[in-house]
């Protein structure tokens, strides 16, 4: 599964100028280079059709890059897309048991670390509800839950709260952050949010227009836990303002 | 919409004569028109073409020994509708199962569905006769060969429907092809599988009926009954037989929406028409 490599380990997941150019000659990401380390949490801002999100297909490897390489912990990878793709047909409790079913796991077992990640997401109590009736937030929720019940070394988040309301947003990514703090997971999130990126990250990518490259990096240093107040700082309106002017003269 | 006029008390009253009172409008109408081509427009000797729908209550329902025979050729359709339909499941199942797993089995197999959906029944009546008798086999195959073509289409089209993203998430936990197919694939078709379930019920209704009007050995359906009622001109049977027909194909419409919604109407938002 792992693309071979030379050097020693480095990082949970590390990036070394890998490039992909689609079957039909479409350039989508150039010499990309950066690592993931253990209890960084690492997002990636750019403008829409950047190729973000194939960076993420080519870290969890559902994609091969067409040059360079790329190595990450996948035995256990967490991955929430940008819809909550749950199944419908399964209720709550049975969808955040899906993965631990896939890897073998017995059902007593399942059942216990599904209740503990439905209760870490605040669903506790909407075990029994299929997804028609859950809102888009609680979707997503569980969702996250799914994905965090193997303990993923190795998180990536695909735009995953851009078809939610704002407030709904502000929330998801308080319980993201939370999640990051008790988890200590590597996480590699993609957004077009610049103040997301900022609120989540220690360190923020800028990603160019077609073909994808690495053009700034900001490494965020405000403290953990972040309050949501947070979002009225002045200092946290200038860094989002340098990234914003990163990202604008990326697009010309 | 319905929230708001709910707040006004006499909502839902309104709202459910909005939904009975049309048809019956509609009804009545049509009721009027039919005594109208039959007494003003039809002189009485030739009457006997639209006879006045009491007669046909009186005549074609009320009398025991006209409604017993039909209803005797109405059960006898339904069976050869029910196992014509069952043979279309298991085939359309298995056809549709393998062409969802691999292209190249769809490419060989789709031509040939869309040719047998496309041969005009009539046709090849001579040659099922030819090959399978003129008795309860023959009618059968009617039934198969109409009722299959949206079972394939369906459950296909179902199979292939589980979302991309789904699909992605069982490959980066390494799921095999049964796991994908059990877990995945088999629970996105359903709802699909039963839209066309439903067509082909209808289908296979009147598959049974059609292959009845020509294979008239043995267990006789609604079909040979149809077909003696119009020979010695009795309107009244006639027109009995026609809307017990349809009442069979209206009945297993709503049969299988039932089921469909006891199947998976806790998880989908079903559009049963029976609501």
């Amino acid at each position: 599964m792992e693309s071979d490599r030379t050097g020693p380990a480095i990082g949970s997941l590390a990036f070394e100028e890998t490039g992909m150019v689609f079957p039909d000659g479409t350039k989508a990401l150039q010499d990309i280079s950066f690592t993931v380390d253990q209890g960084e949490f690492v997002t990636v801002v750019g403008p829409s059709g950047c190729g973000k999100s194939t960076l993420l297909k080519i870290a969890s490897g559902l994609l091969e890059p067409t040059s360079g390489s790329v190595h990450a912990d996948r035995d256990q990878l967490g991955y929430v897309f940008q819809d909550a793709t749950l199944l419908d047909w399964r209720t709550v409790q049975g969808n955040v048991e899906l993965l631990a079913e896939l890897h073998g796991v017995g059902s007593q077992e399942r059942e216990r670390i599904a209740t503990e990640a439905i209760e870490l997401v605040g669903l506790s109590g909407f075990e029994g509800h299929y997804p028609k009736a859950l809102s888009g937030g609680m979707k997503m929720r569980c969702s996250l839950a799914r994905s965090l019940t193997l303990k993923p070394p190795v998180f990536l988040f695909d735009e995953p709260f851009s078809a939610v309301d704002e407030i709904t947003r502000e929330h998801l990514n308080d319980e993201t952050q939370r999640l990051f703090r008790t988890e200590e997971f590597a996480g590699l999130f993609i957004t077009h949010s610049i103040s997301e990126a900022v609120f989540l990250s220690t360190r923020v990518l800028v990603m160019s227009a077609r073909p994808g490259r690495i053009v700034a990096e900001f490494d965020i240093g405000f403290d953990y836990p972040r309050l949501p107040e947070l979002r009225f700082d002045p200092s946290f309106a200038e860094l989002c303002g340098q990234v914003s002017l990163k990202l604008r003269g990326s697009h010309s | 919409m319905s929230s708001r006029s709910a707040t006004k008390g006499p909502g839902t009253v309104r709202s459910l004569s909005e939904r009975v009172l049309p048809p019956i409008f509609l009804g009545s109408g049509f009721i009027g028109i039919w005594y109208l081509i039959s007494y003003g427009i039809l002189e009485p000797r030739r009457r006997f073409l639209l006879r006045p729908p009491h007669e046909v209550l009186q005549v074609g329902f009320l009398d025991w020994d006209n409604f017993l025979p039909i209803l005797n050729a109405l059960w006898s359709s339904t069976k050869v509708a029910m196992i014509g339909l069952g043979i279309a499941i298991c085939i359309g199942f298995v056809l549709a199962t393998l062409m969802s797993q691999a292209k190249i089995v769809e490419r060989a197999i789709f031509p040939f569905a869309v040719t047998l959906q496309a041969i005009p029944i009539l046709a090849i009546v001579p040659l099922i006769s030819f090959w399978f008798g003129t008795g309860q086999t023959s009618r059968v195959v009617v039934c198969v060969i109409i009722s299959l073509f949206p079972i394939i289409m369906n459950t296909l089209f179902g199979l292939q429907s589980a979302d991309r993203g789904l699909h992605d998430l069982f490959t980066l936990h390494h799921a095999g092809r049964m796991t994908r197919m059990r877990k995945l694939m088999f629970p996105s078709a359903l709802p699909a599988v039963f839209a066309g379930l439903r067509i082909s019920a209808g289908l296979s209704v009147i598959g049974a009926i059609v292959g009845d009007f020509f294979f008239g050995k043995g267990d006789a359906g609604i079909g040979q009954l149809l077909r003696k009622h119009a020979s010695q001109l009795a309107g009244e049977e006639l027109l009995a037989a026609v809307l017990m027909s349809s009442a069979l194909g209206v009945t297993v419409f709503l049969f299988f929406g039932w089921i469909q919604e006891r199947a998976i109407g806790r998880w989908y938002e079903t559009t049963t028409g029976v609501d």
